[in-house]
């Protein structure tokens, strides 16, 4: 039940994307976002979905996942089609009511915007482990350590939080398990008694939380673990051709977005 | 009362996806009102499996599990009701205590019940006392005790429910053998008192050899063997086989006749064997 939740999780693979360095499909992603955000008119929406497509097919992401993913946005994008369909102005749909036809445009763009912006980032992280993620970002934050940002640790944490919610999740099934074997209940009885039973899930949880965080630090300890300086990898990150080629590819894109920009279309 | 009656039971984790398990399979059995039953088996054999469907913790892939008559997977009442009936030790009594003092932690069963304040007290006292709880430590947070304590107040938990059925998931793993004897002494003598059903999964073939009437083997989520520990224990190249061991005294006895020296009838508990120790001496010496 509640193990079923995915959190943009990865999906092992052995595709072209999958072997991208996590540093190119950063900033990839941070070009796509940008690009997306250049689009106006169907033509240049019409190209993002198709890049987007493309990418889905090469890294044999199926769409049902995405849709998945997309469903806890549904209220969101919903809200935001409704905000834009009624307050755009232009030329009504219905005299008296205030639809507009541009509001409708735009509604569509929003949506679609919307859209093409999780599914880029969920591309990312189905594609790629959290630990490449997370070393990737440090990589690419490495320059920012010398004006004492604690890149390091924050990556750290970063990767940890990734690394502990499936355990979180799992821990919760077993208090539950726990306490519905001594009769609480879950299911039965008014909805305002089964949100008090949830309650008292959330003390020993947080409680197991903490010792877990104890538990981790002693063993990063007792492994010498000093933070960042010095320390090598296990994984050293190095650039294929075939990330040359992709980041030139990006580079492309976006200039062929800021040109379709500029005519409008 | 509460037989229990399982029926074609299969149970499959993580159904649909690439880590699918099949943990129990083909799973029929009948366990009359008050027997004493061993579970034993091999690591992931599916005993803990099992039980959990036994309280309706785990719900069938297929199959039915009947509790004194009731179909207990029938609704999401006959699911909750069936927690009264059926207590449920865990494995782990770390994932069974969530309550910020031991006292409140035994109290939850009860508390749930919606019993008066003193029966509660009554029965935390009492079940503190069969499972060898301290009244020191009522006040003490469960999380910081050791793991033979966090197993006793587990026990307890569950005892203050006084449940018709008693299932017990290896209850003495990670005790002292004084401990050890104690709690299964307690144990037999619930039983023996208040003529509840007890199913216990022990990996100790010595203990379940002394107090099942019944012993029930898992094989790779399968019944492999069921009867009584006198029937069980007669084969034990095929426990062995199984990954198992047999009761020390059986394992003397069969030591002894390979080294000529012929015991007879069944043997799996000590006293067995030393009555037929005595008696092949007997027989040496006319
Ligand atoms: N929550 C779960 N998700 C997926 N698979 C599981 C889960 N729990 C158990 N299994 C698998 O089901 C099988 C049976 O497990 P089970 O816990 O019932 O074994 P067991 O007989 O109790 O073993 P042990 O003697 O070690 O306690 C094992 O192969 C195990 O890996
Ligand atoms: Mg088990």
């Amino acid at each position: 039940m509640l193990k079923d939740i995915t959190l943009g999780q990865f999906f092992p693979g052995n595709t072209i994307v999958h072997r991208l360095d996590p540093r190119t499909k950063l900033i990839l992603v941070v070009v796509y976002i940008i690009a997306l955000f250049q689009a106006k008119g169907w033509i240049s929406y019409g190209a993002v979905t198709l890049a987007t497509v493309l990418c889905m097919i090469l890294s044999h992401i199926r769409p049902k996942n995405i849709f998945k993913g997309l469903k806890p946005m549904l209220f969101i994008i919903a809200l935001t089609a409704l905000l834009n369909l009624f307050y755009t102005e232009g030329r009504e749909i219905i005299p008296g009511w205030h639809m507009t036809w541009e509001g409708l445009e735009r509604s569509v763009q929003m949506i679609l915007r919307i859209v093409l912006l999780i599914t880029g980032t969920f591309l990312l992280t189905y594609t790629t482990s959290p630990i490449a993620l997370t070393d990737g970002l440090e990589m690419l934050l490495g320059p920012l350590k010398k004006i004492k940002v604690p890149v390091h640790e924050m990556t750290l944490m970063m990767s940890m939080a990734l690394r502990f919610i499936p355990t979180l999740i799992e821990e919760t099934d077993k208090i539950m398990s726990a306490q519905k074997a001594r009769g609480a209940d879950f299911e039965t009885g008014k909805l305002m008694d089964r949100a008090k039973a949830l309650l008292p899930i959330l003390v020993p949880l947080f409680v197991s939380a903490f010792r877990r965080a104890d538990e981790l630090a002693v063993a990063m300890e007792s492994r010498c673990y000093h933070g960042g300086e010095g320390r090598t990898r296990m994984k050293t990150l190095r650039f294929a051709a075939h990330d040359w080629i992709a980041l030139i590819l990006g580079a492309l894109f976006l200039a062929g977005m800021f040109v379709m920009k500029r005519y409008g279309i | 009362m509460a037989e229990i009656k399982v029926e074609g039971l299969r149970h499959v984790y993580s159904a649909g996806t690439p880590f699918e398990k099949v943990a129990i399979e083909d799973v029929s059995l009948t366990i009359p009102q008050g027997q004493l039953v061993g579970v034993i088996g091999h690591t992931g054999s599916g005993k803990s499996t099992f039980i959990q469907h036994l309280n309706a913790l785990l719900q069938p892939t297929e199959g039915k599990v009947f509790v004194g008559g009731q179909d207990i997977n029938a609704s999401k009442y006959t699911r909750r009701d069936v927690k009264w009936q059926v207590g449920l030790v865990f494995q782990y009594p770390e994932y069974q205590l969530f309550e910020e003092t031991v006292y409140r932690d035994i109290a939850f069963g009860p508390r749930n019940m919606k019993l008066s304040d003193e029966e509660i007290d009554q029965r935390v006292r009492e079940a503190a006392k069969f499972a060898q709880v301290d009244e020191e430590l009522f006040e003490r947070s469960p999380l910081e005790l050791s793991g033979g304590q966090k197993r006793r107040i587990a026990i307890a938990g569950v005892i203050a429910l006084r449940p018709g059925v008693l299932i017990l998931d290896e209850p003495t793993a990670g005790l002292d053998p004084a401990g050890c004897r104690q709690i299964l002494d307690n144990i037999c003598s619930y039983h023996r008192e208040s003529g509840s059903t007890v199913i216990i999964v022990s990996h100790n073939m010595d203990d379940t050899a002394r107090i099942a009437e019944r012993i029930i083997a898992f094989d790779h989520g399968r019944v492999a063997m069921d009867g009584t520990p006198e029937q069980v224990f007669s084969e034990p190249e095929k426990l062995i086989a199984m990954g198992l061991d047999v009761p020390r005294a059986t394992s003397l006895a069969m030591a002894l006749k390979k080294a000529g020296i012929e015991l007879e009838g069944s043997i799996y508990t000590h006293g067995q064997l030393l009555n037929a120790v005595l008696r092949a001496k007997e027989a040496r010496v006319c």
